[in-house]
């Protein structure tokens, strides 16, 4: 019902396409595009691939795009093209861009150097030298695939990203889009879909892991005419990106699993419930939309085989818990995102009291691939109760900030060590947080942990939906475990009592800790709190609000007990409590530390050994990082 | 308060919500997707263009105002000329944006969601803005600003203060 | 039928009743807080979570069906430590000001602290803090008692269909308040009360006006009135632990005259005064065939609601001041007049089952020369404070009757206070003042019985009148939609505010949601009224012979003059909202 913007590029006819017409782009863009993944490819052309993520566009990759663009007309350079493409991954080395089919990797491009790489490159084929990327280890990297972070990666739910233009549905095509569609309409019937889908092993990606076959059985078989397929794209997990990553990169593998999705369990329209937060997504999401439109792919009649599907975007605006499927039923319906008990589940009472199939973006986004291979070949990537991939928002005290796609089972060591490079600044890896405010921590102990849903379930945290943050040994997790119930409390719809009243009386306690206020029976409080809350609240986010404050206790028992009792803060994050020292035996009275305390703090001259004048010091820690020989500490 | 000029230079308030009647049909579930159209334009959501929804949609103003103030998107104030939003999502806060919001806080005298008396700033705390990599960030108007600093932050301020710059 | 088991007992109820409903019928009670039967069934307080055996976290029993085998446990210590916390944290944001809480006694949290022995509060932390909205001049609002189970934002919003509340903010700082936090008195709201009776706590109440009368009671030179509406009497009586349904009509004019009001008049009588006008209005307007359908006028937030919301049909509304009203103005003026007193001096105090009469009386229309007709409004329940507080043991007190010579009334009278009561006493009147005679048929079964919405086509004196009585507002808004859009013709039209008429009004003790989900509260009450009418020796309020005498003497004929000037008002237009835009 949301009005649409259906200005077609031209008449509808002119532009509707017949599936021959499809077929056509297919063959024809495909072998236009073949540079974009053969770096062996037949090609006198050059395409300069920059990257629009969010993270690049926020640090000028328009700009970049521009001044491309700008250089190359000026100097009437043919056979060049400039691209927009979805997210890379490695955000941390961002603004990137590739220049294919030689597949060079240029990072943290600025826009004034578009003018030497197209001297340098394009020209004079040399590489620029100063902007190739380096690894850790600090090697220079030839190409993508050298780099280690992409190394252990297995992409298929960001196929695409990087890959094409997002914003042109015949790139798109090029690279088998709509062919799953296709092949579903014109040969499998509604149960055959669904079959193939229980096959592959596929789960929900939005966090619980229900599997996905299943949902849209129970959804297919459901009373009801009317039905509709939702995509939850309401990502509100801080520190996770990946569902806009997906959004951002490759919009049409979302509609196409929707239709697919339609089809199967006999519904005509979808809403996709998007955060207002994510403009770029919003906006490429409405593109392929209208492009779909324009093709014939969404609307009446597609493909000739009397299936319609329409596809309508909602936006959200800005409630965390809008992620929860019930709630966000209630956001598309126009009132406030407050949960529904469950039973009855969305399948069998959704959208407007209608059985509605909900699924989270990633989810949609391995469903044409797994139409294409086959569910043997999805089947075996991963573990026996996980199968396939998982995209994870890599971030935190970690080198490789990213977005990484890496099959279940890879152990969190990996991600870690391997593909995100390490713990910056000489640190050591402390815990890693997946699940985000909704899951748990990870410690040391457990590094060698697969990651699949049971896995993680069975050390206490969870999969979620793809955000991982990893901490070094500077975090405090009191404060940490504060840190996510705040978050709960502000973003508690406040319908429930134990999550209204509970989680709020949870962060009293912490701040209480972290204040130095606590005590014994405080942990014992806590505990209490989280057990019930967990078990009586309504909706997933009241029942997996304790879940940090669960986690920490069960492996930093420790450092509860310090703040209740000791009044202690090991990690000295927690400034009432924490007193930095400087170990004299260590100090070699470089000065380091006093030159960049903020306050003035430090005391001593020349080659003195340091002090810090606890009266002065606001515990900003960092004169912790500074100090090349570990001196400071508690 | 000073309101903030409707930047589609239509004359009157009415005009724009009377194009939004004519784009919306009026049913209730339209609300969420009209509020947001009415936030962007203002910038706020004002009082009469919830009472003209009640009536269009035929939804109590009580209703209206419960979803206006159940979504941290629509604000009921204007916001001041600069809006500083300092992302406290979990990979900000792990690179130390909460010092960034502290300094904010303290530099302006006003919490998040507030406005400065002369309209000038207002500041927020917002989830995650997508640039991770860049961690800790705060925008300005839209406007990324990455690998933060509270120096960094405060020359912002500064060059605000003085200058008053387009951003 | 659905087979499971509860607390090890083998249970057989219909498929989709509710595990508190199956339980229920094995005897076995699951606590509710925010329940509130077909009113409020949401699940959000979390008192009433049961086990279930193979189910992940607690089964919500207040909402969630029985399925076939399920093994339900209703007290297990997990569910009583959850219910325990649930409650703590409950009353951890919750004013413990009970001493001092007009609701005292009647609190279903205060009766669940009680039950589960909350002798400390475990999680104490910050409470909310809100002003005290007591700006109208009917509810008063205490957000600080609230517990945010939102049965009065079904009662307003599904119920009514008014919305002047609902939750706003979000997470701890949830509230249930008004478009922009404003008085309900700058609001949509229609003073009907409902979220008062839905309340289980002290944050909703009537504004209280006891002490006003208690001052006039002390002052010699004040002549004090008191009347009754026909509602009271058959709800009065459950404030002191008699069976609902109660007639006590006697009882309560013992004690109303120990009070000390020097007369005790009965509403019936004005409720007469009301069908005289009224059926004499609809009779010159059905001939007329002058801005049909008529509609009754005698429910103030009823009136209010039309002024706000179809302020075009306004010239529907019957000119008729409400009973309590007319009855004042007559004995300010004729009473007054004939024992002499000085209008001045009289305080004229009504007990209603009606908190928008609190609201009515104090309308510039409702005066006469600078005199109010009526002073004070006190509902039901302020009534039974008031015989409380001068510690009269109401249950044994002897019958009295009402004073003379305004104590007279008919059963025409007495059912006004339920939904087709004044419809019916109105026909009884209109047949007979338009045929000329006095017919014996005065039942009108079709517009009697609870239900919200009743239509009829009725035949009097010879001619086929269509009418309707509806009770609660968003059945109003039903018929006035009906009305507006031309698709149905009725001559005659009843409204009354409260789901099942003024037994129900917001100003009639309240029931705690367990009585409301056993017991049909409207029924009995009603039946209650139809036995008055049925006992009664005159019927027709035209018959009642001190209304003819005072027509006599004083009012001369139905809509004349003097009688236009004291019995008959005027409307205006009011805005939903006066708030700053």
């Amino acid at each position: 019902m949301r009005r649409f913007d259906t200005s077609p590029k031209g008449s509808k006819e002119e532009i509707m396409k017949s599936l021959e017409e499809i077929h056509k782009i297919r063959v024809e863009k495909r072998k236009e595009l073949d540079l974009r993944v053969n770096t062996k490819a037949d090609t006198r052309e050059k395409h300069i691939l920059v990257c629009h993520g969010t993270g690049c566009t926020s640090s000028k990759s328009p700009e970049i795009l521009e001044n491309f663009r700008k250089i190359i007309k000026e100097k009437n350079i043919e056979n060049v093209r400039v691209i927009k493409t979805g997210c890379f991954g490695l955000c941390a080395k961002g603004p990137i861009v590739i220049i294919r089919p030689e597949d060079t990797f240029y990072a943290m491009v600025k826009p004034e150097d578009c003018e030497e790489i197209i001297q340098t490159h394009i020209i004079e084929g040399k590489r620029v030298e100063r902007l190739l990327c380096k690894d850790i280890d600090g090697k220079i990297v030839n190409s993508l695939d050298e780099l280690n972070f992409y190394k252990k990666q297995k992409r298929i739910a960001l196929k695409n990203c990087g890959v094409i233009n997002p914003e042109e549905i015949d790139e798109y095509i090029a690279f088998r889009g709509y062919e799953a569609l296709e092949r579903v309409l014109r040969e499998y019937t509604q149960d055959e879909v669904i079959d193939i889908i229980k096959q592959s092993g596929l789960r929900g990606r939005g966090g619980a892991g229900f599997p996905t076959g299943k949902k849209w059985e129970l959804t297919k078989n459901a009373e009801g005419e009317q039905k509709y397929v939702v995509c939850n794209a309401d990502e509100g997990d801080p520190g996770a990106f990946m569902d806009r990553s997906i959004l951002e990169g490759d919009p049409h593998s979302v509609l196409e699993a929707m239709e697919i999705a339609g089809y199967s369990i006999g519904a005509n329209q979808g809403y996709i419930y998007v955060r207002a937060e994510y403009p770029i997504a919003v906006k490429r999401l409405q593109i392929a939309i209208n492009e779909a439109r324009d093709y014939g792919i969404l609307g009446k009649n597609i493909f000739g085989t009397g299936f319609d599907f329409d596809i309508e975007i909602r936006l959200g605006a800005g409630a965390f818990v809008c992620g929860e499927e019930t709630a966000l039923l209630e956001s598309i319906e126009g009132k406030r995102g407050q949960p529904r008990v469950k039973p009855p589940y969305p399948a069998q009472h959704g959208l407007w009291g209608k059985p509605t199939l909900i699924n989270n973006v990633e989810t949609y986004a391995n469903i044409a691939q797994i139409i294409l291979n086959g569910s043997d070949w999805y089947s075996a990537i991963g573990t026996e109760n996980s199968k396939g991939t998982k995209v994870f928002a890599l971030g935190g005290n970690v080198n490789n900030i990213g977005l990484v796609e890496v099959p279940m089972g890879t152990t969190l060591r990996e991600i870690v060590y391997d593909i995100g490079g390490g713990i910056p600044n000489g640190r050591e890896f402390k815990a890693a947080q997946t699940g985000g405010p909704s899951g748990g921590c990870i410690p040391k102990e457990h590094l060698d942990t697969p990651i699949d849903y049971e896995s993680l379930k069975s050390i206490g945290s969870m999969m979620g939906s793809g955000g991982l943050i990893i901490m070094d040994d500077t975090k405090c997790m009191v404060s940490l475990a504060r840190f996510y119930l705040q978050f709960t409390v502000s973003e508690s719809c406040g319908k429930c009592t134990p999550c209204r009243i509970g989680t709020k009386r949870m962060l009293e306690i912490l701040e209480k800790l972290c204040a130095g206020e606590g005590d014994e029976l405080d942990i014992y409080k806590l505990e209490k709190l989280a057990v019930n809350i967990q078990k009586a609240s309504i909706c997933g986010l009241g029942q997996s609000a304790p879940n940090p404050v669960i986690s920490t206790l069960k492996y930093f028992r420790e450092e509860f007990r310090e703040h209740a009792i000791a009044k202690e803060c090991r990690a000295l994050e927690c400034k009432s409590i924490a007193n930095i020292v400087i170990d004299s035996d260590k100090c070699k009275g470089c000065g380091l530390c006093q030159k960049n305390c903020p306050v003035n703090a430090i005391e001593g001259e020349g080659r003195e050994k340091r002090v810090i004048n606890q009266d002065k010091c606001v515990k900003c820690g960092t004169c912790l990082t500074s100090c090349p020989f570990h001196a400071i500490g508690k | 308060m000073e309101e903030k000029k409707c930047e589609c230079n239509c004359q009157n308030k009415d005009a724009f919500m009377e194009k939004l009647f004519q784009e919306y049909k009026p049913v209730k579930d339209n609300l969420i997707s009209m509020l947001n159209e009415v936030q962007e334009h203002y910038g706020y959501v004002p009082m009469n263009c919830q009472k003209e929804l009640s009536n269009f949609l035929n939804i109590p103003m009580a209703e209206i105002y419960g979803v206006v103030t159940f979504y941290s998107r629509f604000t009921l104030k204007p916001k001041g000329k600069y809006n500083i939003a300092v992302c406290l999502g979990t990979a900000c806060y792990v690179k130390g944006s909460q010092k960034i919001m502290d300094r904010l806080k303290e530099r302006l005298k006003i919490e998040p969601g507030e406005t400065t008396q002369d309209g000038l700033f207002s500041i927020e705390e917002t989830r995650c803005v997508g640039a991770c990599g860049l961690a800790p960030v705060f925008t300005v108007n839209g406007e990324v600003y990455g690998k933060a600093t509270v120096k960094k932050l405060d020359e912002v301020l500064d060059e605000i203060i003085n200058n008053k710059p387009k951003i | 039928m659905v087979n499971l088991t509860i607390d090890n007992q083998k249970v057989t109820v219909p498929e989709g009743t509710t595990i508190l409903n199956a339980a229920k019928t094995v005897g076995i009670d699951i606590p509710t807080l925010c329940y509130l039967k077909e009113i409020n069934e949401v699940g959000d307080c979390r008192m009433c979570i049961v086990e279930v055996e193979g189910r992940k976290g607690f089964a919500t029993s207040c909402i969630q069906t029985v399925e076939e085998g399920m093994v339900v446990h209703t007290h297990t210590p997990n569910v009583l430590e959850a219910r325990h916390v649930i409650l703590d944290l409950i009353i951890s944001n919750h004013a413990k000001d009970c001493l001092t809480c007009t609701r005292s006694g009647n609190c279903e949290l205060q009766a669940l602290a009680t039950k589960f022995n909350v002798l400390s509060v475990e999680f104490p932390g910050e409470m909310s803090k809100h002003k005290v909205d007591d700006l109208s001049p009917s509810i008063v609002r205490d957000f600080n008692k609230c517990i945010l189970c939102r049965r009065c934002v079904a009662a307003c919003k599904n119920v009514q269909k008014i919305g002047a509340i609902d939750c706003i903010n979000r997470g701890f700082e949830s509230c249930i308040s008004t478009v922009g936090d404003h008085s309900l008195n700058d609001v949509n709201c229609t003073f009907c009360g409902q979220c008062i009776e839905a309340c289980p706590t002290g944050a909703l109440h009537e504004k209280e006006t006891i002490n006003d009368v208690w001052v006039k009671l002390k002052d010699p030179d004040t002549i004090v009135i008191v009347q009754t509406a026909p509602a009271v009497r058959v709800a009065l009586g459950e404030e002191f632990g008699m069976p609902i349904g109660t007639n006590v009509a006697g009882k309560m004019v013992t004690a109303l005259k120990r009070l000390g009001f020097d007369k005790v008049f009965d509403t019936n009588t004005g409720a007469d005064f009301t069908i005289v006008e009224e059926a004499n209005e609809f009779v010159e307007r059905f001939k007329n065939n002058d801005n049909l359908p008529m509609i009754t006028s005698c429910s103030p937030g009823w009136v209010k609601f039309i002024e706000m919301n179809y302020p075009d049909l306004l010239p529907h509304l019957s000119s008729c001041k409400s009973p309590h009203e007319m009855f004042g103005a007559v004995i300010k003026t004729y009473y007054a007049k004939k024992e002499n007193i000085a209008p001045s001096k009289i305080y004229m105090v009504s007990v209603m089952p009606c908190i928008a009469k609190k609201f009515e009386r104090q309308r510039p229309e409702m005066k006469e020369e600078d005199l109010y007709d009526v002073d004070n409004v006190i509902t039901t329940r302020e009534l039974a404070r008031m015989l409380k507080q001068a510690n009269i043991e109401f249950e044994k007190l002897e019958d009295s009757e009402f004073d003379s010579p305004m104590g007279e009334a008919t059963g025409a009278g007495a059912i006004f206070g339920v939904t087709g009561g004044v419809m019916e006493a109105a026909l009884r009147t209109a047949q007979d003042t338009l045929t000329g005679e006095d017919l014996p048929k005065i039942d009108f079964e079709q517009v009697r019985g609870t239900e919200g919405i009743k239509r009829a086509n009725i035949e009097i004196a010879g001619k086929e009148i269509s009418v309707v009585a509806a009770s609660g507002l968003a059945n109003a808004r039903e018929i006035l939609e009906e009305i507006k859009s031309g698709k149905a013709n009725y001559q005659f039209v009843e409204i009354m505010a409260c789901p099942g008429g003024c037994i129900m009004g917001g100003g009639q003790p309240i029931k705690s949601s367990k009585i409301q989900a056993e017991v049909d509260v409207k029924k009995l009450r009603g039946q209650a009224l139809y036995s008055i009418d049925e006992k009664s020796k005159i019927r027709k309020s035209h018959e009642n012979p001190v209304v003819r005498k005072i027509y006599e003497e004083y009012l001369e004929y139905p809509g004349s003059e003097i009688a236009e000037k004291l019995l008959h008002t005027t409307y205006t237009k009011r805005e939903k909202y006066n708030i700053p835009m």
